[in-house]
């Protein structure tokens, strides 16, 4: 489980930031793929103890899941997948080979005050 | 002034430090003309056992060396020196993959201009790796036939990372009744045209095409980055 490295290393760049404009946070707003290879409720569990101690203590941890995105040649635009697990194109079922979203692992917001 | 609770946009990546340390990896890597694989694989799938054939046998014409995650044991490093390569482990304590930060301490005092090829075993484990760069320039996903077929579907994340899939342990395919075909349509679901090679690190069966798509792949390399120099 590399969860809680993530969520330190999640609480030092929300709370650099937050220094240096001089606010205190709230909530900590995340994007998150599916492809980048972290589990949401691990991250979630994770935050909680990352931020005892830290000037992020008791804000809360929103992540928003982005889906996978492929490029579908024959529709010729990006498409959702059928699935995870079968990458083609879901209105035209031809095999794509070019993911386009989904390994998203950003911070995408700060709620301050 | 007091002002209520307000949304700030931030858009930073949470792995930035990683991204942007194998990104400058990368680039010494290809100064060096150094050809780096990163092996991963679940635990015991032979990523030990792939790597001391190809220390053995392909350093015959080459200069290879390798770096070797593990928990906490120096085991994969003894197998792979009887080799006579140079080989260096990476304890990782707690951490269940190697990072960029891990690689480049490994290295400092290395002289990367002297290999051909650099092996990276990863810890194993097909979940936190997918997350990390290393820096490497192809990431081969190892699976063996003791495993069944349907893994690819069980790690989505891990495939679609890497570049490459190698299936291993193939002389004990018909033993486990391991259904080759399947294995293949379920791999090549996740990860559409993906490339799989069949090994057998035992009886070296497999392990030449290998090694000749690494060759093929390392000139196409330096051939790119001669026109660019
Ligand atoms: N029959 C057979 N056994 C193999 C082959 N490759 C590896 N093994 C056996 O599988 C076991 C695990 O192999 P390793 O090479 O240590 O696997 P690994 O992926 O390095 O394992 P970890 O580093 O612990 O994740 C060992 O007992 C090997 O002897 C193979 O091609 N054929
Ligand atoms: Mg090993
Ligand atoms: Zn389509």
């Amino acid at each position: 489980m590399h969860e809680l490295s993530i969520a330190l290393s999640i609480v030092d760049l929300a709370a650099e930031e937050a220094e240096r404009r001089g606010v205190k946070v709230n909530a900590v707003h995340l994007r998150l793929g599916p492809l980048a290879g972290v589990v949401k409720d691990a991250l979630l569990f994770s935050y909680d103890l990352a931020c005892e101690g830290t000037p992020l203590d008791k804000s809360r941890l929103i992540i928003e899941e982005v889906p996978v995105m492929v490029h579908c040649s024959r529709c010729e635009t990006d498409r959702e997948p059928i699935s995870l697990q079968d990458l083609r194109c879901s209105v035209c079922g031809d095999p794509t080979y070019e993911i386009v979203q989904g390994r998203e692992m950003e911070i995408a917001a700060l709620e301050v005050e | 002034m007091m002002s209520g609770p307000r949304l700030v946009e931030v858009r930073q990546k949470f792995l930035k430090q990683n991204d942007l340390l194998a990104r400058a990896l990368r680039e010494w890597f290809r100064r060096a003309g150094v050809y780096v694989v990163s092996l991963v694989s679940s635990p015991g799938s032979g990523k030990t056992a792939f790597l001391e054939r190809t220390l053995h046998d392909f350093a015959r014409r080459h200069s290879v060396a390798a770096l070797v995650g593990d928990l906490a044991t120096e085991n994969d490093a003894q197998r792979l020196r009887r080799s006579g390569a140079r080989v260096r482990q990476i304890t990782t304590g707690t951490v269940c993959h190697l990072d960029a930060a891990m690689i480049e301490r490994a290295l400092e005092d290395w002289r990367l201009e002297e290999l051909d090829f650099l092996f990276i075993e990863n810890v194993g484990n097909l979940v936190c790796p997918a997350s990390y760069d290393l820096g490497e320039e192809l990431r081969f996903v190892l699976m063996s036939v003791t495993e069944g077929e349907d893994k690819p579907l069980k790690y989505p994340t891990i495939f679609n990372t890497a570049d490459v899939t190698v299936l291993t342990k193939i002389d004990l395919a018909t033993a486990v009744e391991f259904d080759l075909e399947a294995a293949k349509e379920t791999i090549r679901a996740v990860r559409p045209g993906m490339l799989i090679f069949e090994v057998s690190a035992k009886t070296g069966a497999g392990m030449i095409e290998c090694w000749r798509y690494l060759e093929e792949r390392r000139n196409e390399a330096r051939a790119g980055s001669a026109l660019s120099a």
